[in-house]
């Protein structure tokens, strides 16, 4: 089957492409690009496109999938379908379920649920049995099987020691260890340490939980060699650590979530749990700050943290509520509203932070914009106004701090593993 | 005299005249209280929960009574933790108790932020009993009353709270409620016991307790949590006494015409020595009098707002 996708602004920076063009795909892959495409016949289903960017397929590196463990919250098929929606083709999924993602057995029964989808899972190991922060997981099966990075997210690595183990191992295997940064002992805070806090009376959680541990672990990529990965950075000072770092060379990226560059701790007055997560909701002078790491590079990808929660757990007093919020429907929105609407970053950079710089760092093929390459791209629409209503999420949980606000920007089209999805539908091509 | 407020969830906005109109009308309760039948009509009819996920007695009591001295219907509804370990969410329990027809809640609970979200799942008036380390209104009402009553004013007056403000509920109510008043508030501790960035509401830190006392017209002194893990934010108890401790022998050195307020219950020999505790400069019991008609005037003016 062929489709003909016409009028399109391609982009890629990774192959230096920004410029107009059609593109023909044939069962799942380009055959032709270029304004004149010829070999098309009657069969062929044609979309215009005009106004529209087409990208190499979105990746959200930091997901919750809540299967297997918690099939009420979320199941690989409804927050793959909720990727699709929000615009991703790849995303990578964090080994807090239940059982966690420890055993080969676990990799494998997520790949297999996720085979027949567009968007490709890749199941992120656990550094540790059971998280558990003793031993080290069969982290070379866990890589046989298919696992594309290794985290205990939820908690951090639990011990420098472990830290050192499991970087070295991963050595081994060139992947990337991705760290909750939390200082576990400043844990029973349930918000921002602040002005805020103080007069909202909630138990407060320092910023430098957060540092300690980025420090920590920076000091450990120098010392070991090995890379790591800062997961939701969100504050001003690990911010300032992790570019210092870079500048020396040592082995260490790290992505940001939407929220923590479009809200402050200011919205929790009315204590409301949508918007408690962790790591928390920080300063106005964090938010800047983050925005100023996305800019200079500091900060290598935007990633949502999509954690699914039941109603019922989320509307609950607030020092019981747990953490998180949705991601993956509102990510993209908010980074072409936060971001390059406000003349932050430019389209070419949000493509490198949510599409190219994720797969470099779990070592994912970067799709191109060529003859015989398979399809995989996301197009989206920087001018469409919405209005974010979580009664129409895919996901299965619905609880997002965005709902009903006003977002410019969103995903109109993706494509990939042969699949389309368009105007609410999933279709083979 | 009505409330322009339709709960008391903090004194953090309340506006000047409300908390007059609160205190003022309190004073005629007070009256009541002394007189042999201390039982007034105003609310016969209206069924008041009182709803404590927190241990408590005094504040418990104290609202137990002042219902009863209005004529309310009481339920007492007692549990502590989560619920949702239980089975039950609080909001399925908030639901089946309002299904009972209630008029008012008085909730106090470990999380902060309750009260508020009370007003959110229910249609009944919510008075914060105490929520976490946010507010605890009633008490700082209290605690005014009791100040007015002894100093006749508080405008202009200066008073420091001193003790765990970090952890206490008491702190922030005193400081917007006697701020809003026309007081000066000031809180004395050690800094580990200080929560961040309070000076912006206002407020002065002192870290020595002979300043604070020498200072201020009046301290209020908090208990210090003996159940609170050793040595996290103080040494011990000894420490805490022998550099934060109220003594007679500090109150004379410093300051002869001090009014001491301690909002209960008391640790003797830790925040304050029983000399001073049982002696002529403090207020304690009189806070505890007014409690009763602090807590009938608020659930009298809020039991019959139109």
């Amino acid at each position: 089957m062929k489709i003909l996708l016409k009028n399109l602004n391609l982009l890629n920076p990774e192959q230096k492409i920004n410029h107009e063009s059609d593109l023909l795909i044939e069962d799942g892959k380009i055959i032709e690009l270029g304004s004149n495409i010829t070999s098309i016949d009657s069969q062929t289903k044609t979309f215009d496109f005009t106004g529209m960017y087409c990208v190499p397929g979105l990746v959200d590196m930091h997901v919750h999938l809540r299967e297997p463990g918690r099939e009420d919250e979320e199941t690989i098929e409804t927050g793959s379908n909720a990727a699709a929606g929000g615009g991703f083709t790849e995303i990578a999924c964090m080994p807090n379920t239940n059982p966690a993602i420890d055993s080969a057995e676990v990799v494998k029964l997520i790949k297999d649920k996720a085979k027949n989808h567009l968007v490709n899972v890749h199941p992120i190991g656990a550094v540790s049995v059971n998280r558990a922060g003793e031993g080290l997981s069969p982290i070379a099966e866990l890589v046989d099987a298919g696992a594309v990075a290794f985290s205990d997210d939820g908690v951090a690595v639990k011990t420098s020691a472990l830290l050192k183990s499991a970087m070295e191992y991963c050595l081994m295997f060139d992947k990337t260890i991705i760290d909750h940064c939390e200082e576990i002992c400043f844990s029973d805070g349930a918000m921002n340490e602040g002005f805020i806090s103080t007069l909202l009376g909630l138990p407060p959680l320092p910023s430098v939980s957060e540092d300690l541990i980025v420090a920590r672990d920076i000091l450990m990529a120098e010392y070991t060699g090995g890379k790591i990965h800062i997961a939701h950075i969100s504050s001003k000072k690990s911010v300032e650590l992790v570019r210092n770092a870079k500048g020396k060379g040592i082995k260490v990226t790290a992505e940001a979530t939407p929220h923590h560059f479009t809200l402050t701790d200011d919205v929790l007055k009315n204590y409301d749990t949508n918007f408690k997560m962790s790591p928390p909701l920080r300063t106005e002078e964090d938010v800047q700050a983050i925005i100023s790491g996305l800019k200079d590079g500091t900060i290598d990808c935007i990633a949502s943290d999509h954690a699914p929660h039941s109603v019922e757990e989320k509307e609950m007093e607030f020092i019981y509520a747990p953490n998180g919020i949705l991601g993956l429907e509102t990510e993209l929105a908010l980074c072409l509203n936060e971001l390059v609407s406000k003349n932050h970053l430019t389209l070419d950079d949000l493509v490198l932070k949510l599409s190219i710089n994720p797969r470099k760092i779990l070592n994912l093929p970067i799709p191109k914009f060529e003859t015989n390459e398979l399809a995989n791209l996301t197009i989206f629409d920087p001018e469409k106004i919405w209005t974010v209503d979580v009664s129409k999420f895919k996901s299965k949980s619905k609880n997002s701090p965005f709902d009903k606000r006003l977002l410019k920007g969103a995903s109109v089209a993706v494509i990939n593993n042969s699949k389309m999805f368009f105007e609410n539908k999933f279709t083979d091509i | 005299m009505s409330l322009t407020i339709k709960h008391l969830i903090g004194l953090h906005g309340v506006p000047s005249d409300d908390i007059q109109t609160i205190l003022d009308t309190a004073k005629t309760f007070r009256e009541v209280l002394e007189r042999p039948i201390k039982k007034v009509p105003t609310l016969q009819g209206k069924t008041i929960v009182n709803l404590f996920y927190e241990d408590s007695t005094r504040t418990r009591i104290s609202f137990e009574l002042a219902e009863k001295r209005l004529s309310a219907d009481t339920i007492n509804f007692s549990k502590s933790g989560s619920s949702t370990k239980k089975g039950e969410t609080f909001k399925d329990t908030i639901r089946n108790i309002e299904a009972m027809k209630v008029d008012m809640i008085v909730v106090r609970h470990e999380s902060a932020g309750v009260p508020q979200f009370l007003t959110r799942i229910s249609k009944a008036s919510i008075i914060n009993a105490g929520d976490g380390r946010h507010e605890h209104p009633t008490q700082a009402l209290l605690d005014m009353y009791s100040i007015r009553e002894r100093l006749g004013k508080l405008k202009g007056l200066k008073i420091c709270v001193i003790g765990d403000i970090a952890h206490s509920r008491v702190a922030l109510s005193n400081i917007f409620g006697l701020q809003t008043m026309g007081a000066q508030v000031s809180v004395c501790g050690p800094l580990t016991m200080i929560p961040q960035n309070i000076e912006s509401l206002g407020v002065k830190i002192y870290t020595d307790i002979s300043k604070a006392i020498s200072e201020n017209d009046v301290l209020n002194v908090l208990r210090i949590q003996l159940e609170r893990k050793a040595g996290t934010s103080i040494p011990t108890l000894r420490e805490y006494h022998n550099y934060f401790g109220i003594t007679a022998e500090r109150i004379e050195k410093n300051n002869k015409d001090i009014l001491i307020l301690h909002p209960g219950p008391i640790n003797r020999g830790v925040e304050i020595t029983s000399e001073v505790a049982d002696g002529p400069y403090q207020i304690i019991l009189d806070q505890v009098t007014n409690g009763v008609a602090i807590r009938m005037s608020v659930l009298y003016l809020l039991g019959t707002r139109q």
